[in-house]
């Protein structure tokens, strides 16, 4: 027996969807691409095409095998999108069996578990590159030079981030003198993960996702802002601490910042959420950058305030229409 | 039977009588178990004196502790334990085995917190034959800091941190080891067999 | 009460670490590799046993106010006593698991069956409940600690499996016990059910 079925408001449909935004992100992800292919050659390639397909293989395989679900889920972007955030914050040198490894936990013990895409608390990629740096540190902290182009026998280097945690550790500020120029970190002549190296590169990707309305500015804004002013308390204490600027531009914080803690499901939804979340990305990784035993604080910085999520969706709850406040 | 009335009486001789009797069961077994324990830490000891000596038969003449290093003397060198506070998990104490010359022996990594896998690895990394080998080395001639810092001595991959603290616990042992050195006349007279504490 | 019934719900219906999810400290600390994990588990199940049989016999002299403090009391004695012996007789498992010993007191598993089995039953049972619940931790914490030797060092019980190269250091570490603990909890659930 048909009736007529009215659901609730909105009636109005942006024309939005799931599969829109994570190919919108996909685009934005280009030029940080192209960069990464000119920098690192035919390991980034590898890299992130063994990435990609072990992503979708475990989306589609876990969902299929081990949920039993019929409907397919692969099409919608998101694993490919996981993919090819995992591999950009690898090492562009890294054994294939550890990026399939990073895929599996990525997507299975980072989205799955939790029941597939809308429901994982955490950032997928950023769990798959974190239980990887935890497990193989010594892969994965040996980084390319840029433009070292083969896939094997690239020469390793010091990142920029290592030459800041030496120069605190050490209260030696001349270590910092090592540090590659502001420009070429902007470019991404400089060591890194794929993806990390070039600043301008991503910072084309997040105009794009502006414009084209896919995020808005209030996370990457706030992030990049709470992070310089930081660093620039620090580097005024004692120039022991990069220049602020040198913070902004290495390592994964760009990355992070413009493509990571952005992710729809682990990000709060009203903007005043959204520069909490933001300020506290920002404060803990530079942090855990000046004093924590890992160089690099983006990917836990971002981890933790994925966690508490909720709790400012729950502080920042858009008053109803006609509620009185109190 | 009925159960006892939670009244003040019962309640005071009931715990009275159970810690009594705790304290007494207590008493007995740490009698018994007094002697090996102080055995197989001697045991320890003497096994890791030996060990950092590459010495068979070790006989410990002296003790003697400066700002919580402690050297024992023996007839082969002397075994110095430093720590540093400083390692990648936390304390750090390494037993070191000087030669009369200073020259290291061996070494032996009593306590660590250090990561399984990385840090960890530092009881083989500066071991004869390994990458970061320091035996034969002496502090007095050598730089004995990790070659990031202009010294001679590799770092374990990837655990700079714990490299450091590992080299720093050297460094003290070496320097206990040399301040002993010109003092061996009076300093035989005051040492005591203090290590049962303090091990 | 039948006695295969009282071990039977320790071991698998009422599992401590797998269902009622006590004691999770010392599962998720000293499961580094099977052996601690076994060893931690039978150190727990010899004072379970004997804190079970200890206050059975004397649960009708403690008054009801004072019988949280006469229980801790009699449990930090075993534990004491049992921490005394290893240290005497077994110093390579005192190096091992040295700081998570005298931590058994507190382990809610020994509390728990002294206050919701021991002290309402009589002596066989709740010694029959001490080695079910004891065996149930044992095998948990024994599979538990499998797991993490297997997925971080490519060893079970030290004996290789695959080489040390391809062990994912996370599972020796604190995340990797939370881990795999969520996933044998999730799995042994599917299993159940």
């Amino acid at each position: 027996m048909n009736k007529l079925i009215v659901s609730l408001s909105p009636h109005v449909h942006s024309g939005d969807s799931i599969e829109k935004n994570m190919y919108g992100v996909v685009i934005a992800l280009v030029p940080a691409l192209l960069c990464s292919l000119y920098f690192f050659g035919l390991g980034a390639l590898v890299v992130l095409l063994t990435s990609v397909l072990s992503c979708v293989f475990f989306e589609w395989s876990i969902s299929r095998f081990i949920l039993g679900r019929q409907e397919l889920t692969v099409t919608d972007g998101s694993a490919i999108l996981t993919g090819m955030l995992l591999g950009f914050n690898l090492p562009s040198n890294l054994p294939i069996w550890i990026i399939i490894v990073g895929a599996l936990v990525a997507i299975g013990v980072g989205k799955m578990t939790f029941g597939g895409l809308g429901q994982n608390p955490f950032n997928p990629a950023l769990v798959g590159r974190v239980f990887l740096l935890i497990s193989f540190p010594v892969a994965m902290t040996s980084w390319p030079e840029s433009g070292s182009f083969s896939y094997a026998d690239a020469a390793t280097g010091a990142t920029p981030l290592y030459i800041m945690g030496q120069a605190i550790s050490e209260q030696d500020a001349s270590l910092l003198k090592q540090l590659p120029s502001a420009f070429d970190m902007l470019v991404g002549r400089t060591g890194g993960s794929l993806g990390e190296v070039s600043a301008l590169a991503l910072l084309i990707g997040a105009l794009y996702m502006i414009w084209r309305k896919i995020i808005t500015w209030h996370i990457p804004v706030s992030i990049l802002a709470t992070v310089f002013v930081l660093a620039g308390v620090l580097h005024l204490v004692s120039p022991c601490y990069a220049d602020p600027v040198s913070v902004v531009l290495s390592g994964g914080l760009m990355l992070g910042a413009c493509f990571m803690a952005t992710d729809y499901v682990t990000s709060p939804m009203t903007p005043k959420g959204q520069i909490i979340y933001g300020i506290a990305i920002g404060f803990l990784t530079v942090v855990i950058r000046a004093w924590g035993a890992y160089p690099e604080g983006m990917s836990f910085a971002i981890l933790i305030m994925n966690a508490f999520v909720p709790l400012i969706n729950n502080y920042c709850k858009p008053k109803l229409f006609g509620e009185v406040s109190r | 039977m009925k159960k006892l009335q939670s009244t003040w009486y019962n309640m005071s001789i009931v715990l009275t009588l159970i810690s009594v009797v705790a304290g007494a069961a207590l008493a007995y077994v740490n009698d018994i178990t007094y002697e090996p324990i102080q055995k197989i830490k001697e045991q320890q000891l003497q096994d890791g004196i030996k060990a950092v000596l590459s010495a068979d038969k070790v006989k410990v003449q002296s003790v003697d502790t400066l700002d919580g290093v402690i050297v024992y003397v023996t007839n082969k060198g002397k075994a110095v334990q430093a720590s540093d506070p400083n390692g990648f998990g936390g304390k750090l104490t390494v037993l070191v085995g000087f030669d009369k010359r200073g020259a290291i022996q061996g070494y032996r990594v009593l306590e660590s917190a250090e990561t399984p896998g990385l840090g960890a690895k530092a009881a083989e990394w500066f071991q004869k034959g390994s990458k970061g080998c320091i035996i034969g080395m002496s502090p007095a001639k050598n730089n004995m800091t990790v070659k990031q810092d202009g010294g001679d001595v590799d770092a374990i991959t990837a655990s700079t941190i714990t490299s450091r603290a590992f080299l720093r616990c050297v460094n003290a042992a070496y320097e206990a080891f040399a301040k002993g050195a010109e003092t061996e006349t009076d300093g035989e007279s005051g040492a005591t067999r203090q290590y049962d504490d303090n091990y | 009460m039948n006695q295969i019934k009282v071990l039977w719900n320790g071991i698998v219906k009422e599992n401590p670490t797998f269902v009622l999810l006590l004691g999770m400290c010392p599962t998720l600390g000293t499961t580094s590799s099977a052996v601690n994990g076994m060893s931690m588990g039978l150190a727990t199940m010899a004072v379970l046993v004997f804190s079970n049989l200890i206050i059975s016999l004397i649960k009708n002299f403690i008054p009801d106010m004072v019988r949280i403090p006469s229980f801790i009391v009699v449990i930090a004695s075993l534990v004491t006593i049992l921490q005394m012996v290893i240290k005497a007789y077994a110093p390579e498992i005192d190096a091992s698991l040295g700081l998570f010993i005298p931590l058994i007191v507190v382990n809610c598993i020994i509390l728990g069956r002294a206050e919701a089995f021991a002290a309402k039953n009589g002596p066989i049972s709740s010694i029959s409940d001490g080695i079910g619940m004891g065996l149930g931790f044992t095998i948990a914490l024994t599979l538990l600690g499998a797991v993490r030797e297997l997925l971080g060092t490519g060893r079970v019980f030290s004996f290789e499996i695959f080489s040390e190269d391809y062990g994912a250091l996370v599972f020796v570490l604190a995340p990797g016990a939370f881990i795999a603990l969520g996933y044998l909890i999730a799995i042994v659930n599917r299993i159940k059910n």
